[in-house]
C-alpha cells in the first residue's frame, strides 16, 4: 500500500509539473463547454431581415411588428418598390426578406388568401431554413389567431407541436452529454495512454518492471489519478451545464455518477489498450486523436444524427462507446429515465470495458514473453 | 565463492528466431561480469531474462539463489537495474527520485534521509538535491541514475550499456562508482560496446548469434587469441 501511495504521489508530481497536462485537465473542458454552448448556437436571435410591404395596411403591419418582436429578428432593411432584392443580399446586410403583396389585406378578406413571399440567403442552407420555418410558423399563427377567429372551416385539423424534454429546443441539452463524452474520452483515454507511453519511451517502465512492483500495481498506479481527475471533471462539466446553460438533471444523480464512472473505466481501458500497442508519445497521441477524438465528434451523434449518415457509417457508430453514452446521458438528464431505459447501452458498455481489458492484458503478456 | 546468477542451457526463441542458444555460464559475488557482443547478438535479451522482464524458452536460471520461473518477486527485491536511458524521471527532483524509489523498494523514510546524504555526499551533489533531473549534465544523471539503481542494496545490479554516449573523463568517474558498488558486495552485470571498459572487468562474455563464444577474465582471453587488446578479441570472435 505504502509503494502504491508513492507511485500516486509522484503520477500527481508529473500532471502538476506539466503545463500543457493541467491546461487539457482543468482548463479545456471550461472553454469546450463554453464554446459549444455559447458561440457555436444553432438558436437564431436577431437575425436581420428586410421588410418589402407593398400594401402598408394594418394586417402587414401587425404581421410585421409579430416578426421583429418575436426575439428572432431585427429589422435590417426596408425594402422600396424598384429595389434590388439581390442588391441586398449581396451587401449581407439581412438573411432573408419577407415580402407582401400589394392589397394584402383586401384580397385576405375578399377570398381567403392572400400571399408572403420568403426569400432566403440560402448560401448557409441551415440557417435559411430555420429562418423560414420561424417565419412562416408565426406568420401562421397571427393569421389562424387575428383573422380565422370568426370562420368557421369545415373539417379543420389542427396541428399541436410541442417539444417533450428540451421544449426551447435549445442546442447547449446536446452538447453537453457531448462535450461530456469528449473530455472524459480526452483526459481518460488520451492521458493514460501518453502516460503510460511516456515511461516506455524513456525507459523507466524497464525499471518499474524489474522493480518488485508488480505490473497490476504500475498501471492501477498510472490510472487511478486520471480516474480522480475524469471524475472532477464530469462534476465540472455538470455543474456548469446545470448552472450555466440551464440544463436540467431529470434523473437520478447518483446514477447519472454512475454511468459516467463506467464511461470513465471503459475509457481508461481503451487508454491502456492504446498504450499497449504504441511504442512512444507520438504514436498514443495520434491513436487517440484518430481512434477516439475524431469518431467522438463526427460519429456518436453529437453533432451530427446518426440517422442522417451513410449506412456504413451507421454501422461503424455503433462501435463508437460515446454514442451509447450520449443516449444515456440525454435519458437520465433530459427524460429522467433509470437503468430500465439504457440497460441495453450500459450493457453495450460494459462488454466494451471487458473488451478493451481483456486485449490489454493480452498484448502486456505477449510484450514480457 | 558464492554463485549469485547461474544459467544452464538457457534458450529463448521468438518465432523462429532463436535469440539465446543454450547459454551456461556463472556469476560470482563481488565479482565486474562484462557482457559483451555485437548490436543484436542477444546479450539484452539474456539480460532481461534476467531481471525477470522475460521468460526464458527453456532451461534453467537462478538469481540470487532464486528460480526465475518460481520466484521472480524474490529476484526482483535482489536486484537493481539500470537501462540505457536513464531510468530516473526528468520531471522530478533528485529528492523526489530517491524518494519515489525508496518506495517502491520498501526503504523505510528514516533510512531514506541517512542514505540519501550520503549518496549525495559522495557525487558531491548536496546542493542540487531540489533540481529538476532534466535540467542536469547527462555525467550526473547517469551518475545518478546508477546509485539510485543500488540505492536499496541490492546484491546485483544490471547495468545496460550504461555509459553509451558519454564523454570519457565521464565514463572513467563512472567506473569508480561501480568499483565503489564491488567494495560494497554488490555484483555488477554490465553490457557495453566499449572495449576499454571491458578491460576493466573482472571476467568478460563474448556474445555472437546467440551463442556465448567465450567467457574468460580480460588477461586469458588476450592471451588465448593472442590480441594486444579486448578490442582485437572481439574483432576476432565476432568475424
Amino acid at each position: 500500500m505504502k509503494q502504491f501511495t508513492g507511485f500516486l504521489r509522484k503520477e500527481f508530481l508529473h500532471i502538476f509539473r506539466d503545463p500543457r497536462t493541467m491546461v487539457i485537465i482543468f482548463l479545456l473542458p471550461i472553454v469546450q463547454l463554453l464554446l459549444f454552448g455559447k458561440v457555436i448556437n444553432n438558436d437564431l436571435q436577431d437575425s436581420k431581415i428586410g421588410i418589402f410591404d407593398q400594401s402598408h395596411d394594418n394586417t402587414t403591419r401587425e404581421i410585421t411588428s409579430k416578426l421583429l418582436s418575436s426575439g428572432y429578428f431585427l429589422l435590417g432593411a426596408e425594402l422600396l418598390p424598384g429595389d434590388d432584392v439581390e442588391d441586398v443580399f449581396r451587401k449581407g446586410k439581412v438573411k432573408m426578406i419577407v415580402t407582401f403583396g400589394p392589397e394584402f389585406e383586401k384580397s385576405l378578406e375578399r377570398d381567403g388568401h392572400a400571399d408572403v413571399q420568403l426569400l432566403a440567403d440560402a448560401s448557409d442552407p441551415n440557417t435559411a431554413r430555420i429562418l423560414t420555418n420561424y417565419a412562416s410558423g408565426i406568420i401562421n399563427d397571427y393569421v389562424k389567431k387575428e383573422k380565422l377567429q370568426n370562420i368557421q372551416l369545415p373539417n379543420q385539423i389542427n396541428t399541436e407541436v410541442r417539444m417533450l424534454y428540451n421544449e426551447g429546443l435549445k442546442s447547449v441539452y446536446m452538447f453537453v452529454p457531448g462535450i461530456m463524452a469528449m473530455i472524459l474520452m480526452l483526459i481518460s483515454a488520451m492521458m493514460t495512454s501518453i502516460s503510460i507511453s511516456r515511461e516506455k519511451e524513456m525507459g523507466t517502465m524497464e525499471v518499474l518492471l524489474a522493480s518488485p512492483l508488480k505490473p497490476i500495481q504500475i498501471i492501477l498506479g498510472k490510472v487511478t489519478p486520471y480516474l480522480l481527475l475524469s471524475f472532477i471533471n464530469t462534476l465540472t462539466i455538470i455543474l456548469l451545464g446545470v448552472f450555466v446553460f440551464g440544463v436540467p438533471i431529470k434523473g437520478s444523480f447518483i446514477f447519472l455518477m454512475a454511468e459516467s464512472f463506467l464511461f470513465i473505466l471503459m475509457a481508461l481501458s481503451l487508454g491502456i489498450l492504446i498504450s499497449t500497442v504504441a511504442p512512444n508519445q507520438m504514436v498514443a497521441m495520434f491513436i487517440s486523436v484518430l481512434a477516439l477524438m475524431l469518431p467522438t465528434i463526427l460519429l456518436s451523434g453529437f453533432i451530427f444524427p446518426i440517422k442522417n449518415m451513410p449506412w456504413p457509417l451507421q454501422i461503424l457508430s455503433h462501435a463508437m462507446p460515446p454514442r451509447w453514452f450520449i443516449v444515456i446521458i440525454r435519458n437520465i438528464m433530459l427524460k429522467g429515465t433509470g437503468i430500465m431505459f439504457v440497460w441495453k447501452e450500459t450493457l453495450i458498455l460494459m462488454f466494451m470495458t471487458f473488451v478493451f481489458i481483456a486485449l490489454s492484458i493480452k498484448n502486456f503478456k505477449i510484450r514480457l514473453e | 565463492m558464492e554463485k549469485v546468477i547461474e544459467v544452464r542451457h538457457l534458450v529463448k526463441k521468438f518465432g523462429s528466431f532463436t535469440a539465446n542458444d543454450n547459454l551456461n555460464f556463472d556469476v560470482y559475488q563481488g565479482e565486474i561480469f562484462g557482457f559483451l557482443g555485437a548490436n543484436g547478438a542477444g546479450k539484452t535479451t539474456a539480460m532481461r531474462i534476467l531481471c525477470g522482464l522475460s521468460s526464458p524458452t527453456s532451461g534453467e536460471v537462478k538469481v540470487s539463489g532464486y528460480d526465475i520461473y518460481k520466484e521472480t518477486e524474490k529476484i526482483k527485491r535482489n536486484i537493481g537495474y539500470m537501462s540505457q536511458k536513464f531510468s530516473l524521471y526528468e520531471d522530478l527532483t533528485i529528492a523526489e527520485n530517491i524518494r519515489f524509489f525508496s518506495g517502491i523498494y520498501g526503504i523505510t523514510p528514516k533510512n531514506r534521509k541517512a542514505k540519501q546524504e550520503v549518496l549525495l555526499k559522495n557525487l558531491d551533489i548536496e546542493s542540487s538535491k531540489d533540481s529538476l533531473i532534466g535540467s542536469l549534465p547527462l555525467g550526473w544523471k547517469q551518475k545518478l541514475a546508477f546509485s539510485v539503481a543500488i540505492f536499496h542494496d541490492p546484491k546485483i545490479v544490471f547495468l545496460d550499456e550504461p555509459t553509451s554516449g558519454v564523454d570519457p573523463i565521464t565514463r572513467r568517474k563512472f567506473w569508480d562508482l561501480i568499483y565503489e558498488a564491488t567494495d560494497r558486495g554488490i555484483t555488477v552485470f554490465v553490457t557495453t560496446h566499449y572495449m576499454d571498459e571491458a578491460e576493466y572487468c573482472n571476467r568478460v562474455s563474448i556474445m555472437n548469434d546467440g551463442r556465448i563464444e567465450a567467457l574468460d577474465t580480460p588477461e586469458n582471453l588476450k592471451k588465448k587469441y593472442s590480441a594486444k587488446n579486448m578490442d582485437e578479441v572481439f574483432l576476432k570472435i565476432a568475424r
